[in-house]
């Protein structure tokens, strides 16, 4: 049986990780790889770097990350972060990135989800929703969030999975650092209409939430950061909890 | 890198003078195979040259992307030949797997025909509970005995990114079930061939990889 997949997510700057880190295994809490290499060894199911370095000439940094994480570590992994053109793919997924996932130059630009699927196929290009609830409605937003489309964002899901998207990553901007559970809703709805996977994110903040966005938030696999790398649920006791739960997890 | 190996019962030396050719073609995703084997300490060369490929001690045909342009790439290149005379442990991964049967539903195409196997396409019955592709980790079962398995952990979940699978049939060696049951892992005489990715994996695939340089 397909199992549901933990995902955490590592923000790069310049190379290391940011956002705080506290696992004592640590010797180097910047270290991408060696944090990478502890996820995989206590069974996270895959891993999604952001990053989020401003200037284009330290994304060299990021190419010869990706090819470290690439030697060091046996489970696939997912490259994000101002990737807009067919040639930042390719150089990634050389480099050893198993899938890239793009956000804001996909709304900029819708055709390039396309010409990405073409050229390295769907299985490895991810589009990143970011959404926010406007009066009622689910907005896509872009630029982390901070600035609002006029795109639905469930007519957005559907036209980048006809264009060739293998995966969506929906992060729900109502729900992201509230640890008041995933956007479940928005989340089943998508998932339900689509025929690609949906990766929810957004909102984890204890175990039953990850159980309630496998069932009724129907997603096929869950995002999270803060959580896992503050240790506040580390990743084999999620796994046992929700395989207690009778989800299928992946042991 | 050497504790990779040792984790899994193997020194990274039992490895060092083998020579692996993984086959080069118009296929993504060969970067991660190579850097899999180098963790379990075996030389791998990236090679299309057929002498390469004929003089190796074990042969990996990976792969990720499309059935009729990769045999036409193989075939322009005469490695359909090459392939079919190999006499040395031969592993076909993901897409390599799909090439090594008979025929396959991905743009009509006429394969290699080393397993009398047909490739066809996930057809879900149900969309919102059956996502094409299948993505993710799934579980190998009916494990017959075969020296591929040996000592393989009791865990075992593989990851998978594939829309088309390989019927069940006699040179089937395991299982998944995904919509239905479907071939996991083929062997016949020298070849094998995995349709899942051992390389991304973990544990249980790097198992499966040291079980092949081990033949």
């Amino acid at each position: 049986m397909l199992t549901k997949r933990i995902i955490p997510c590592l923000d790069i700057k310049d190379g290391r990780t940011v956002k705080g880190v506290n696992f004592v295994q640590l010797r180097d809490a910047g270290d991408p790889v060696e944090l990478a290499k502890i996820y995989s060894d206590e069974g996270a199911d895959e891993l999604v770097f952001l990053d989020i370095t401003a200037t284009v000439d330290k994304r060299k940094t990021l190419a010869e990350l990706v090819t470290k994480v690439a030697k060091a570590i046996n489970i696939p992994f997912t490259v994000g972060g101002g990737i807009s053109t067919v040639e930042d793919v390719k150089v990634l997924l050389a480099a050893g990135a198993d899938k890239i996932s793009i956000n804001s130059a996909a709304v900029k630009n819708p055709v390039v989800i396309d010409q990405m699927a073409r050229e390295f196929g769907s299985q490895c290009i991810v589009v990143a929703i970011d959404t926010r609830n406007v009066d009622g409605i689910d907005f896509v937003h872009t630029h982390g969030g901070r600035k609002p489309t006029l795109l639905k964002t469930q007519a957005w899901a559907q036209e980048v999975a006809n264009r060739g998207a293998g995966e969506i990553l929906l992060t729900s901007m109502d729900h992201d650092g509230t640890k008041s559970g995933f956007a479940n809703e928005l989340t089943a709805e998508i998932s339900s209409a689509l025929s690609i996977p949906v990766i929810a994110s957004g909102g984890a903040g204890s175990m039953p939430h990850f159980k309630d966005v496998f069932t009724f938030g129907k997603a096929d696999a869950a995002l999270a950061a803060s959580i896992f790398h503050f240790k506040e649920i580390p990743v084999p006791n999620l796994k046992e909890y929700l395989n207690g739960e009778g989800i299928s997890i992946r042991k | 890198m050497t504790d990779v190996a040792s984790d899994i019962g193997h020194r990274a030396s039992d490895f060092i003078k083998m020579k692996v050719a993984v086959i080069k073609y118009n296929a993504g995703n060969v970067q991660s195979v190579l850097y899999a084997l180098e963790r379990l300490g075996a030389e791998a060369e990236l090679t299309d040259d057929p002498d390469e490929i004929r003089s190796a001690d074990k042969i990996i045909f990976p792969g990720q992307g499309e059935a009729s342009s990769a045999m036409t790439y193989l075939k322009a290149r005469q490695l359909d030949q090459v392939i079919r005379e190999i006499k040395q442990p031969f592993l076909g991964v993901c897409l390599g797997l799909q090439l090594l049967c008979e025929h396959s539903e991905e743009n009509n195409t006429d394969c290699l025909g080393i397993f009398p196997v047909k490739v066809k396409k996930f057809i879900p019955e149900n969309s919102q509970e059956f996502k094409v592709p299948h993505i993710g980790w799934n579980e190998l079962e009916n494990l017959a005995d075969n020296v591929l398995f040996r000592d393989l952990p009791e865990s075992k979940f593989l990851y998978y990114v594939h829309s088309y699978y390989a019927e069940l049939s006699e040179v089937t060696i395991a299982t998944t079930h995904y919509i239905h049951d479907f071939t996991a892992i083929l062997h016949r005489d020298n070849y094998w061939a995995i349709q899942a990715h051992p390389e991304k994996s973990s544990t249980v695939g790097e198992k499966l990889l040291s079980n092949f340089l081990s033949i």
